[in-house]
């Protein structure tokens, strides 16, 4: 359950295509702190995979990707500095 | 304009303009009939055949040609898993294969067969211990592996995946669209796929090679023409000309491989020191010749590719927002690499050092004015 933690920011990217949902969490990130968990909705295909490439380019930690019951997923991230 | 997708296609090589025009003179009657005109296709026909044959390490009578690499590879796929149905009716591909084998493979399994897809690393390279425990299974009727990625350019471990299926004695399909005419086919297949638009032919030629002794069914109707393999009359014009073309291009071929690679190089090593926040994909050695993928952060694939056009550069995109399905391709998908901003380079022969030179000085302007619109500081 360590790994389970609630979002401290939900960021609603749901009907923006990539890169918005990555360009919006690039920016958002850092209003959170550190080792807080950020959540990225997002229905675009293309952030399911974008989403956990950024985290592993930018050094941050992709925590999960768990399917939304309206289509899309909320996909978690953990900052990391 | 720079074209710099030969990728999707390589332009037609001059030797094949000049054999197609000639052939449409001489070439043009039915090869399977007995009177001189016909006669005469017939021996361009097996002449071409030959010289196809020995560029590809493959015996004549083993080779047939399609109107197309992609027929080639649903007869292919598709005949030989007809040929093997009572071994099974198991179906082993790489997650990255170019969509034609994903296709047929999703029409064998609509069919009641199965089908498992491996997995690849972040390079694209084939999971290779999974490959060789996937084609032990029993069942297995035939596996599929490209000899290098269409969009990445990462080569796959054809000759060790090549032994893991003898060992099992499960036929190997290769799929050489991108490196044949390039690079020499490794050994080890029962089934060779090519198509002759890639090595400069002319668009309507594929290469379809069963290996002696390889049990083959065609599931089409079959007629007398290419072994009972493909149906219909061939194009007796396009394949000399195809021939001539992968003649062309194999006698160039080292000499070409080595300068083109090094623009690749050139490329791979420039473009993140020119480029904030950009992934180089693929593997940067063992790789085809020609091709290179990176993908730039925060930017839209579409305008990315509209603004190198304008610039003067034919590229294209592994990016969702250019596709028609609206999904990203399934090649960055399988290896978890970025897929937006994505951009595809890959040079024809005779691509020149000054093109490229170009393409790295107005990429880095292009993208910055991408992500500055983008409100991406």
């Amino acid at each position: 359950m360590t790994e389970a933690t609630q979002p401290a920011l939900t960021i609603d990217a749901l009907g923006k295509k990539c890169p918005i949902p990555i360009i919006m969490l690039a920016e958002q990130i850092n209003h959170i702190p550190l080792n807080a968990v950020v959540a990225v909705l997002a229905d675009d295909p293309a952030a399911f995979t974008d989403v956990p490439a950024w985290c592993r380019l930018k050094s941050h930690r992709h925590v999960g990707s768990y399917e939304l019951p309206q289509g899309g997923w909320a996909i978690h991230v953990r900052r990391n500095y | 304009m720079a074209y710099f997708d030969a990728a999707s296609t390589e332009p037609l090589h001059p030797q094949a303009r000049e054999a197609l025009l000639a052939a449409i003179d001489v070439g043009w009657a039915d090869p399977a009939r007995l009177y001189g005109q016909a006669r005469r296709a017939h021996l361009l026909l097996e002449q071409a055949r030959t010289e196809v044959a020995e560029a590809l390490g493959a015996r004549p009578d083993e080779v047939s040609f399609t109107s197309s690499g992609t027929q080639a590879v649903h007869l292919g796929v598709l005949g030989t898993i007809q040929g093997r149905r009572r071994v099974g009716r198991h179906l082993v591909t790489s997650a990255v294969e170019h969509s034609s084998v994903l296709h047929a493979a999703a029409l064998h399994e609509r069919d009641g067969g199965t089908v498992e897809t491996v997995g690849v690393d972040l390079m694209g390279r084939v999971d290779l211990a999974a490959f060789t425990e996937a084609v032990a299974r029993p069942d297995t009727a035939l596996a599929c592996l490209q000899t290098a990625n269409h969009e990445v350019g990462t080569l796959q471990p054809v000759a060790e995946a090549a032994a893991a299926c003898r060992r099992n004695g499960v036929p190997l399909l290769v799929d050489a669209a991108q490196t044949a005419g390039r690079m020499p086919v490794p050994p080890g297949w029962s089934v060779l796929t090519a198509s002759a638009h890639k090595w400069g032919g002319p668009p309507g030629v594929g290469v379809l090679a069963v290996r002696k002794g390889t049990r083959f069914r065609s599931f089409v109707p079959e007629d007398e023409r290419e072994r009972r393999r493909v149906p219909g009359f061939e194009n007796v014009p396009g394949i000399v000309a195809a021939a001539a073309a992968l003649r062309a291009m194999a006698a160039e071929a080292s000499r070409e491989r080595s300068r083109l690679s090094a623009l690749v190089d050139k490329i791979r090593e420039t473009v993140p020191k020119v480029v904030p926040d950009v992934e180089v994909i693929g593997d940067p050695v063992e790789r085809a010749p020609h091709i290179v993928t990176f993908s730039c952060l925060y930017v839209d694939g579409e305008a990315l590719l509209a603004e190198l056009d304008k610039a003067g550069f034919a590229v294209s995109s592994g990016s969702s927002c250019t596709a028609s399905t609206l999904r990203p391709s399934h090649v960055l998908e399988a290896m978890g690499v970025l897929t937006h901003g994505n951009v595809r380079v890959s040079l024809p022969r005779g691509a020149s050092a000054a093109e490229v030179d170009r393409f790295l000085a107005v990429l880095p302007e292009l993208v910055s004015r991408i992500r500055h619109d983008a409100g991406v500081s």
